[in-house]
């Protein structure tokens, strides 16, 4: 369906959020506020049986205000349909609640905007790094970060696994290989 | 041979021609270097799309095997070759050393492609810039990707560097 007729449904399901319809070429994108992004989400989930969200990115027009534009792609298996939410944030300290209750794939590429970007989401369950090793610093696919790093690379990488789970590990193996032979 | 023979006559400098057992003369040093050259065992480190060209020259058409790298060990124990075949990442160089670490002397490092030897066309955030900042490497191969053949050449170069040097046998 087309922009208009994706906002007369979803407009009333959210009566009190200032939705905008975006001009865009091949699905129904729709500008949500912030702060309403998860109700909203939510209304496409379950009134409008959207209930795949494809991906979540974001994008960085830099010169422009606002900076940061977070966009949602959510699929319709029944219809089938697809549509767009963003969310355009200030490039200050861009904060948008996350909506890892309403889709729970949506833990991963928050966590991915966040490496990237250096988009907060608030109340995120998990929030951290997730490409970057955590002690780096800077966001990479931002529009005025250097394209040449020159950063050492990190040659030793400490084990993940504390010593009580190693061990743990190596005698739970033990025991499986004893039990098959 | 007869021993009526003259020195300047005698078709096999090297045999005493009085025994009936020819034997020929060598170190130990240059039998270990053909040993080692001629059955180089590469350990599989195909990061990216030179991992393509290095199964490309492990297959029928340019077959490796004949130069020696019969098979391709999976473990790096059993290995004395990497060939880093593809971009590395700055999350996969510790990865790397660490493999790297594990293989047994006497190890050499074949770096495939330029992602690998220099970077390639990425140098940003995420790749490191040529596998030497992490592992010594002893022949670089050109290329994006380098031809079977290049890999080949770069192999057999390397045998030529292992037949030059000092013996590494522990």
């Amino acid at each position: 369906m087309e922009t208009p007729s994706l906002l007369a449904h979803l407009q009333p399901l959210v009566p009190d959020v200032p939705l905008e319809a975006v001009p865009a070429g091949d699905w129904p994108t729709v500008l949500v506020p912030a702060a309403h992004i998860v109700e909203t989400c939510r209304a496409m989930r379950d009134a409008l049986g959207y209930t795949v969200l494809s991906d979540l990115t974001c994008a960085d027009y830099l010169p422009r205000e606002p900076r940061f534009e977070v966009v949602y792609q959510v699929v319709n298996l029944e219809a089938p349909a697809r549509a767009r939410l963003k969310v355009a944030l200030p490039g200050g300290a861009p904060q948008v609640p996350t909506v890892c209750e309403v889709y729970a794939n949506a833990n991963w590429a928050e966590r991915e905007v966040f490496d990237l970007f250096g988009v907060t989401f608030l109340n995120h369950p998990d929030p951290r790094r997730i490409l970057l090793p955590d002690e780096w610093e800077g966001h990479p696919l931002r529009k005025d970060y250097p394209v040449q790093v020159n950063v050492p690379v990190r040659v030793m990488a400490p084990l993940q696994v504390t010593e009580d789970e190693f061990i743990a590990n190596i005698q739970r193996q033990r025991t499986v290989l004893s039990k098959r032979s | 041979m007869p021993p009526e023979l003259l020195p300047a006559q005698n078709p096999y400098p090297g045999i005493a021609p009085d025994d009936d057992m020819p034997f020929l003369l060598t170190t130990v040093e240059r039998v270990v270097n053909w040993a080692q050259r001629s059955a180089i065992w590469p350990v599989t480190f195909g990061l990216a799309c030179c991992a393509i060209e290095m199964m490309a020259m492990a297959s029928s058409r340019y077959d490796i095997a004949r130069f020696g790298a019969e098979a391709f060990r999976a473990s790096p124990r059993q290995a004395d070759l990497m060939i880093v075949a593809g971009r590395l990442s700055r999350k996969m160089a510790p990865v790397l050393r660490r493999v790297y670490d594990q293989m047994a002397e006497p190890k050499w490092v074949i770096s495939m492609g330029a992602c690998a030897s220099a970077g390639g066309v990425f140098d940003n955030y995420a790749l490191v810039q040529g596998v030497d900042q992490v592992v010594p490497v002893d022949v670089y191969v050109p290329g994006c990707p380098p031809r079977p053949e290049s890999l080949i050449y770069g192999i057999v170069q390397l045998q030529r560097k292992m037949a030059s040097q000092r013996t590494r046998v522990f």
